[in-house]
């Protein structure tokens, strides 16, 4: 099937402004006179407000007002942007008497210029009546020292929450008997993998703008993937009516999930509210670093075990999820690091899935590009890995005798059938590009350094069954010009593009006939958003269903001004053709002619939602050099080959894979968030917290191998996620194929691999 | 204490005081396309020219600059729209935000080095962050572009 746009590498909708450096982005748009707003930080990782004075801080000139808990409303809600019931626990406060982390919010100041808030927050007297932290997520869990004890805590949804035991979600399942099937296995892999917090790093920081209208309501400009969760969570927060809150997207640089909490909108919101007056709130790094949203620290019990032939007959995962001081996204996230992982292995006759999530004393974690999937993928995949070596067996060798293939049910996946998979084509072409029956296991290089390979693959989904919900409205404006009007966040990656090009396909024409129209609650069509890879896959069906919707209502139209019956004519998306006479009525003057005594809207809106969430599958395959005196390590090539289904737009994928992957390569090389002993976060600047740059990724190259998803819009399914998911198995396994060490607590440093030669 | 330079081939003037940083000076004159990304001189973003050379505005006091001239992206639009094509036609502008700081060292790069090597073009380039691309397709758009500057 040939298109005209989709499956077509086109330019993004709004390229020109970006690079031409237009003020399309949160900070460019807020008023330059505005109150600037700052949070009065925790020093102490747990303690209790015992005294709080502002009086000499309000003094300063050009403040407005220092606001404290006691300005708060006590109603307790959650930053998580989830659909309603959020499975995330209702358990902040705007500003509470109780800290829970260094960096946690102590109180707002807002005044007329940096220096006057930077002078005011140093004049905000605060004593404190500090309290033993929590700060070992794996002596959390029924601790007596409670991060949570508030009685007004609250979990919506049945995750098996208990604020009581510093439990903010637990859950088993299994199938089948996974201890026997496990017993009689010849070859069993027991191990336990660690993967620490890391950082989105996107460029564009938290950042808000709030003001009120003409209206008396409150306007927010936002940097967030979430618009619609906006308004409610701020509603929730300042314990006030949806009606008064209209949440406007505009560029955004970058969120990789981060901006699926809501991390900056609360304090400029509540401002605002209080004064009337337009304020905004711009994080700096430091800010972003220490009190924002990062990827929950996993640790993750795997018990694998296969016969005497190399088939998988067991999987038994425990994961241990730290959610930090808050709950946000913690009851989600750790189920996709079972969920998500072990359905790659098609034969397993028995899986054994339990988690445990639990509150401690460092910043909130959130929603990371993976959300799960990635923690738990590095420790199955790497597992995996170990097993193939106890068989002496090669690893893509046994990942060839064990993947799941297409038409296979998937009990670990919900018992949904991978209906689109061709995940063994994204093996057989992965091995080609890295000529991986040359270089397994490894070559020494005669020069001190080895070189060793290695493998993983990965699924994500796309987006959440039975729950993300997604509409699109299309209008046909003067001259036949369309307004596609989507709930949907581009955060740079590109959907409004991607819809548009769908739009385009479908209603056969020119994508310059297409007007896309971005976020605003007010007028946009609701959308649960952009995260869980949902965009391409439900958003884009939404699109797909408007616009059969829409081409009936211009046939029509056109028929009746042609004089003819519906049934007569035909649209070829220019013109509306009675195929019995040949006449014909253009798009654009049907588009005029509605403007004039009409009382038909040429309007179309459609929802979409979907009851499963297929999978996208992919291999990745990494080169590393080691060096056998230091242990230090380069990643010279990393291949990858993806299954998204159909591409929409081959670029824009490429990037999305690119980028991911070097997501992925910093978070198995480079990144760590590290705190010191009182729960104090070290990893605060670009220069503690190391992302990587274009000399430490090595060479990317990344190619597609389409299956077709019946359920998708053109046969697409998701790219968004899955993309961070390989590198952190891939390159520990070719460090342990390079020269012998196992690193199982990312990241993969010099220091481990040194250290680990030495035993 | 007021200062006197050249914006975008313009003459300007501002008053400043003395811990005016030059990145929140040119914002404020209005220059947009400048962006922060890190503060601590690691992601630059802040790129402009000071003299026709690449610099981090978040690094330089306003009050150094009197007499200078300083070029930002809103002082090159064509060229960044020439180049910026060969960006998006890989898709490698994405989010954008790190966009105008790349792009301002990349024009500087073209001036500064002749024939560079892919390693080079890198190593110049090491100072801008990027977390959206990998990097993979802004070396692509560069050498797209740089070849059709040679054929041209």
């Amino acid at each position: 099937m040939s298109h005209s746009y989709v499956n077509k590498a086109i330019p993004k909708v709004d390229y020109k402004a970006l690079v031409t450096g237009k003020a399309v982005y949160t900070d460019d748009l807020a008023a330059k006179d505005c109150l600037f707003v700052k949070v009065l930080r925790s020093p102490h990782a747990h303690a209790l407000i015992q005294e709080i004075d502002t009086t000499r801080a309000q003094m300063v000139p050009g403040i407005e007002c220092v606001l404290t808990y006691k300005d708060c409303p006590d109603k307790r809600f959650t930053m998580a942007g989830q659909t309603y019931p959020e499975p995330s626990p209702y358990d902040r406060l705007i500003l509470d008497q109780r800290v829970r982390f260094v960096g946690d919010a102590v109180a707002i100041v807002a005044g007329y210029g940096k220096e006057a808030v930077n002078k005011a927050l140093k004049m905000i007297k605060v004593k404190y009546e500090v309290l033993e932290p929590i700060l070992d997520f794996r002596k959390a869990k029924d601790n007596p020292i409670l991060v949570h004890p508030e009685d007004n805590w609250k979990s919506l949804c049945p995750v098996g929450a208990d604020n009581k035991r510093n439990l903010c979600a637990h859950d088993t399942c299994s199938e089948g008997d996974v201890d026997e099937v496990i017993n009689n296995c010849e070859y069993v892999v027991d191990q336990v993998y660690h993967t620490k917090a890391n950082q989105q790093s996107m460029m564009e920081t938290f950042r808000t703008y709030t003001y009120m209208d003409a209206y008396g309501r409150l306007n927010v400009i936002s940097s967030t993937q979430v618009p619609f969760h906006v308004r409610r969570i701020l509603a929730n927060a300042l314990d006030i009516s949806k009606a008064k809150i209209r949440v406007i997207k505009p560029r955004i640089g970058g969120g990789f999930g981060a901006k699926q909490t809501v991390v900056s909108e609360v304090y400029p919101a509540l401002v605002t509210w209080k004064t009337g007056k337009a304020a905004k709130m711009i994080y700096t790094r430091e800010e972003s670093l220490i009190a924002s949203s990062p990827r929950h620290e996993m640790e993750v019990h795997v018990r694998i075990g296969a016969d005497k032939d190399g088939i998988i007959q067991g999987i038994d995962m425990y994961t241990l999820s730290n959610t930090g001081a808050f709950g946000e996204h913690g009851p989600t996230t750790v189920g996709l690091s079972g969920h998500k992982s072990i359905p790659l292995y098609g034969n397993a006759k028995a899986f054994r899935f339990t988690y445990d999530v639990v509150y401690t004393n460092v910043m909130s974690a959130g929603a990371y590009r993976g959300y799960g999937a990635t923690q738990g993928l590095f420790a199955l995949e790497s597992a995996v890995n170990e097993l193939a070596e106890k068989m002496q067996m090669d690893p893509v060798k046994l990942r060839e005798k064990n993947m799941v293939r297409e038409g296979q049910v998937m009990p670990a996946y919900y018992g949904e059938t991978a209906n689109s998979c061709a995940l063994d084509r994204c093996m057989a072409r992965a091995k080609e590009m890295m000529d991986w029956d040359n270089k397994y296991p490894c070559r020494d290089m005669g020069n001190g350094k080895v070189r060793g390979v290695g493998v993983a693959m990965a699924m994500q989904g796309s987006g959440i069954s039975s729950v993300d919900t997604a509409a699109v409205a299309i209008k046909v404006n003067d001259d036949g010009v369309y307004s596609l009007m989507i709930g949907a966040t581009d955060m740079g990656t590109g959907c409004d593009t991607i819809l548009a090009q769908m739009a385009a396909e479908c209603l056969d024409c020119s994508i310059d006939d297409i007007i896309v129209h971005g976020v605003d609650t007010d007028s946009s069509p609701y959308d649960t958003g952009s995260y869980a890879s949902s965009t391409t896959y439900v958003t884009g069906m939404a699109v797909v269903r408007t616009c059969e919707v829409l081409r009936d209502k211009i046939a029509l139209k056109g028929a009746e001004y042609l004089g003819c019956s519906v049934d007569d004519v035909d649209f070829d998306g220019e013109k509306v053709v009675n195929i019995q006479t040949g006449e014909s009525i253009s798009r654009k003057e049907i588009g005029n002619r509605v403007m004039c005594a009409n009382q038909d809207t040429l309007f179309a809106s459609e929802a979409f939602t979907s009851p499963v969430s297929p999978p996208p599958y992919m291999v990745g395959m990494a080169e590393v050099e080691v060096d056998k005196e230091t242990g230090e390590l380069e990643l010279i090539d990393y291949v990858a080959v993806v299954d998204c289904g159909t591409v929409v737009n081959p670029n824009l994928a490429r990037i999305q894979t690119e980028g991911g992957l070097a997501q992925g390569i910093g978070m198995a090389m480079y990144e760590d968030v590290v705190y010191n002993a009182k729960g104090k976060n070290y990893s605060n600047s670009f220069m503690q917290y190391k992302i990587p740059s274009r000399l430490d990724v090595g060479t990317i190259r990344v190619e597609f191998e389409s299956s077709y998803e019946p359920t998708g819009p053109f046969g697409a399914k998701s790219i968004g996620e899955i993309v961070i998911n390989t590198p952190s198995p891939a390159i520990a396994s070719a460090v342990n194929h390079a020269v012998g060490v196992k690193v199982r607590e990312l990241p993969i440093t010099a220091e481990k691999v040194f250290f680990g030669m030495q035993k | 204490m007021e200062i006197r330079f050249k914006l975008n081939g313009k003459p300007a003037q501002a008053e400043v005081s003395g811990d005016t940083v030059l990145y929140d000076l040119l914002r404020e004159l209005g220059c947009y396309s400048v962006k922060c990304g890190c503060e601590t001189t690691n992601c630059g973003l802040c790129t402009v020219w000071v003299n026709g050379k690449s610099r981090l505005s978040c690094s330089i006091l306003a009050a150094s600059i009197e007499g200078q001239e300083i070029t930002t992206l809103e002082g090159v639009q064509k060229e960044a729209e020439e180049f910026g094509r060969f960006l998006a036609e890989e898709g490698a502008e994405q989010c954008g935000f790190c966009s105008p700081g790349f792009i301002m060292n990349v024009l500087a790069m073209i001036r500064e080095l002749s024939n560079p090597t892919l390693e080079e073009m890198k190593e110049y380039l090491a100072g801008n962050l990027c977390r959206c691309t990998g990097y993979m397709g802004q070396m692509r758009a560069i050498q797209k572009y740089m070849e059709m500057k040679k054929e041209a």
